[in-house]
């Protein structure tokens, strides 16, 4: 019953929303699963109606009307036929649904993979995302840029999914259902959106502390802007970075252990990739925009802003971290 | 074992269950200290069984009351009222629990309670494995909770376990999980398991040889029925687990590798132990549900169970079926194609004999004189609830929507609608169905419905709406969301439930206080229900031995028989 309805209702009122919303779907999986979504509630709901019903009419029915009423009514003790009835119905509804979604699994599981595929192996982190495009050179972090595509076939992209400590999963609900990034595993998942724009996703798997603030965005370029950004993003550090003051407080600092700055002596890869950082929108993974501010506060303690993140505060002084949070300013 | 076994005169069945019902002088009021040495010394089923139900209605409050102030925190996006840390260990406590600390010894105490006087025995099988069952589990319960003050380890002081009721590898093992609080949940767990396993093997040995003349296995009660079959679950579903805690104990302890990724171990077999047990498990907890919604309905619908034997053997195909439907729970781990179709449609095919039982349920009340006292309004409400639940359950099944839908805030909606708006609510049902035998007094059927419809209205109010969060992409076990992705609205609604159904439980326990506190309370009489069933045919509370002469029964409502010897069950059995 609420099926069809909710769903036709959730897509009027959520489209002024941008919602990220399983009924609202911009590429291939999510549609299909989608489709198969709407099969599954016409089917359930109507169950839903026939059972309910039947409920409400015995209720109103055969409510006992005598108070106190000692007459017993027809002791019946089963009906061989009705029973039957009820057992060959659902098994042949579950042999149609069962068929319907045996055809979707393999649909999405076992989609061929063109050569014009783009590919992103992604490995989850507590709480953050790594993205590498090994076919570029390119590592970046929790924002997934990939390319608009027509079709299937067109321009999608593929994804490994792995992780680095412990299960995480990733989701983006209206591009894809779920699937988990597992240590020691490679899992596979692609897509193919069909407009430019931002879509929202979480981890979907509870990876610890911070698994509330693991969110990523993924920012589908329209056709022949992927290739200028991914040219632009492989370059090394940009100069107005390299000759700025606070670039050797930075690297004098246990920053480098973690975090990588192609081109310079920070080369570390616990934490995400700082080279083009201010090219992101937002920071720890999704926890507060990047702003000048959010950046400062960030740097001074991340343990205020994402509580229980593995990033540490460095206890900088007041100059430190002004010439810290400029030179990563710089960094675009 | 067939009725020829008992070369009794049918006719016999009026003097046999009246001998059986002689009366008896009640015992004096204890003192203290008396009363404390007779619960820690009993080894009598009823006793053990209220001081199961009692202790896991104490963790029921506990855990309700965690759930709540995780429900205040997500009220309103960006909530601060507990943190990150604080939040993840309330909802592993919360889980962990509900399914081990309330439900699990729930079903264990109306089994104790319930079986020996249903079939027409003195007692369980094997009384003091019986004791040990209840100490060992209320042992773990200690000890899980224990973590509170000695789970801190290298973390510091005092804190729980945050790795999530399923405790998913590798976030258990020792990199990703300092500190011993993991290892409380495992002890803890692991314990009451033990308990789960003495209590099943019990039951089964006492169905097995315990019986009264003439309870053949055909006449044995539905809840009876339910409670054999949910014990051998219990006895295959349950090892599986232990064993992988002590093999999670090997690896943090011993330098085995089981699940540390780290040195070549494996992610996903702990998954696949844990749900091997962990899917039976929700039809561990579900099948006494069915047991009181197979007794309750026929008495307040004044007509026998309808389709016994299709409602026995749609049990025993639930067990068998739930068996081999654990990955549903693994669908976005990256199972091959045909992995995936296979448990998808094993997940749909549990449907069937789900379906047949609330069908059968539905077939005894058409043609009945439905009587809405409260016990029968909880078995209502269940229905509808448990409907819904099974249909969700089905989309659930459904694996690219399951791709979707996983761990989200539907998946959550989902199982509390099986275990609240079924569990519980039936649980709900059975207190107030078999109350007045085990006391002697009738709970106030005001607050009772007081009760009921706070409960309702409060339950649907909180978890109707996470089903729509989830599918706007609501992660579940998040401690906090931000503002603008459409949560919002859901969300307060949910929260607002709460308080409705924390209203209902405040009624419920003073119900029972004030039922058992006041002097003036109504009694109830050996059998206020007209019912069928042997339990009724002894006094309200049940003497120390039960049945003064263990009665002979000829069909499956011997008590029916009794009432209406022109019209006998038997003559139709």
């Amino acid at each position: 019953m609420i099926g069809p309805v909710f769903c036709l209702m959730l897509q009027t009122r959520l489209a002024e929303h941008s919602v990220a919303n399983i009924f609202d779907p911009r590429a291939t999986p999510a549609a299909t699963e989608k489709n198969l979504a709407l099969f599954t509630f016409s089917i359930t709901g109507g169950i839903f109606i026939v059972v309910a019903a039947l409920l409400i009419f015995a209720i109103v029915r055969y409510r006992s009307r005598i108070p106190n009423d000692l007459e017993e009514p027809a002791q019946v003790y089963g009906s061989g036929k009705i029973e039957l009835a009820w057992t060959v119905i659902p098994i042949l509804i579950v042999f149609v649904l069962t068929g319907v979604t045996g055809r979707v699994i393999a649909s999405i599981e076992d989609s061929p993979q063109p050569s014009s595929a783009t590919h992103i192996t992604l490995v989850g982190r507590q709480w953050w995302w790594e993205v590498h495009y090994p076919d570029f050179g390119i590592v970046t972090a929790n924002e997934i840029h990939v390319p608009v595509s027509r079709s299937a076939q067109d321009h999608p992209t593929f994804f490994t999914l792995q992780s680095a400590d412990v299960i995480h999963s990733f989701w983006v609900p209206q591009l894809s259902g779920k699937t988990d990034l597992i240590p020691n595993r490679d899992n596979h998942i692609w897509i193919d959106p069909r407009e430019p724009g931002i879509y929202l996703g979480n981890c979907a798997e509870y990876c610890g502390t911070q698994h509330a603030n693991m969110m990523l965005r993924v920012i589908v370029h329209p056709a022949g802007e992927f290739e200028k950004w991914a040219v632009a993003e492989r370059t090394s550090f940009v100069p107005a970075a390299q000759s700025n003051p606070g670039r050797a407080v930075f690297e004098s600092l246990a920053c480098v252990n973690c975090h990588t700055v192609r081109g310079s002596v920070a080369a570390g890869r616990f934490g995400p990739d700082l080279t083009h950082l201010m090219r992101r929108q937002t920071i720890g993974a999704g926890v507060v925009p990047l702003t000048p501010k959010n950046l400062r506060d960030w740097v001074a303690d991340p343990q205020e802003v994402k509580p229980g993140c593995l990033m540490p505060s460095m206890n900088l002084s007041n100059t430190e971290l002004t010439q810290v949070v400029s030179y990563l300013e710089a960094l675009k | 074992m067939g009725s020829t076994d008992y070369p009794l005169d049918r006719q016999d069945a009026h003097q046999d269950v009246h001998q059986a019902i002689r009366p008896y002088v009640h015992s004096d009021k204890l003192s203290f200290s008396d009363a404390l040495y007779v619960i820690v010394t009993t080894v009598d089923h009823k006793k053990l069984g209220l001081m199961y139900i009692v202790a896991s209605l104490i963790f029921l409050v506990i855990a309700g009351l965690m759930a709540s102030v995780m429900r205040l925190q997500l009220a309103f996006p960006n909530g601060h009222v507990v943190s990150p840390a604080t939040f993840n260990r309330l909802f592993t406590m919360h889980g962990t629990t509900m399914v081990f600390l309330v439900g699990m010894p729930l079903l264990a105490g109306f089994a104790n309670y319930l079986i020996p006087l249903m079939i027409g025995a003195r007692d369980m099988a094997f009384p003091r494995l019986n004791a040990f069952g209840f100490w060992i589990f209320l042992f773990g319960g200690f000890l899980l909770y224990f973590s509170y003050v000695g789970g801190g380890g290298l973390q510091g002081a005092g804190s729980a376990p945050d790795v999530g009721w399923f405790a998913y590898s590798p976030l258990t093992e020792r990199a990703f999980s300092r500190g011993l609080s993991t290892d409380y949940w495992t002890l803890g767990v692991l314990c009451s398991g033990i308990g789960s396993l003495a209590s099943a093997l019990n039951v089964i040995a006492t169905v097995a040889s315990m019986r009264c003349p003439g309870m053949t296995l055909s006449r044995m009660p539905m809840f009876v029925w339910l409670m054999l079959v949910d014990s051998w679950l219990i006895l295959i579903a349950l090892p599986p687990l232990s064993a992988a805690q002590i093999m999670l104990m090997l690896d943090r302890y011993l330098g085995a590798h089981f699940f540390d990724t780290q040195n070549g171990g494996s992610a996903i077999l702990w998954q696949h132990f844990f749900w091997i047990f962990g899917h039976p498990e929700v039809y561990i907890l579900i099948f006494p549900a069915f047991g009181i919604l197979s007794e309750v309905i026929p008495i307040f619908s004044r007509k026998p169970i309808f389709g016994r034997p299709a409602m026995v053997a749609a049990a025993v195909a639930i067990g068998f079926i739930s068996l081999s439907v654990w990955a549903h729970h693994m669908f976005a781990v990256g199972l091959d194609s045909a992995s995936n179709i296979f448990f998808a449609a094993a997940t749909m095919m549990v449907g069937v004999p789900t379906g047949i039982k609330i069908f059968n349920w539905l077939a005894t009340m058409y043609g009945g004189k439905l009587i809405f006292r409260t016990p029968m309004l909880f078995c209502i409400a269940f229905l509808f609830q448990f409907l819904i639940a099974g249909l969700t359950g089905i989309m659930l099944g459904v694996t690219p929507f399951d791709w979707q839908l996983h761990d989200s805030y539907f998946v959550v909606a989902h199982f509390h609608f099986t275990l609240v708006g079924g569990f519980v609510f039936a649980i709900f049902a059975g207190m107030y169905y078999w109350f007045p035998k085990a006391s002697g007094r009738m709970l106030s059927e005001t607050l009772g419905k007081w009760h009921f419809w706070l409960m309702t209205v409060g339950f649907n109010l909180t978890f109707i709406p996470l089903h729509f969060v989830g599918m706007m992409g609501m992660p579940r076990r998040i401690y906090t969301y931000p503002y603008g992705r459409g949560w919002e609205l859901w969300n307060f609604v949910a929260s607002v439930g709460v308080v409705l159904q924390l209203a209902a439980v405040a009624i419920f326990v003073w119900n029972i206080l004030q039922s058992l506190g006041r002097s003036d309370s109504e009694r109830s009489g050996d059998d206020p229900w007209n019912a069928w069933t042997l339990e009724w045919a002894t006094h309200s509370p049940p003497p120390e031995y039960n049945f003064e002469k263990i009665p002979v029964v000829y069909s499956s409502r011997p008590l029916w028989d009794l009432k209406h010897p022109e019209d006998p069950d038997w003559e139709f059995e």
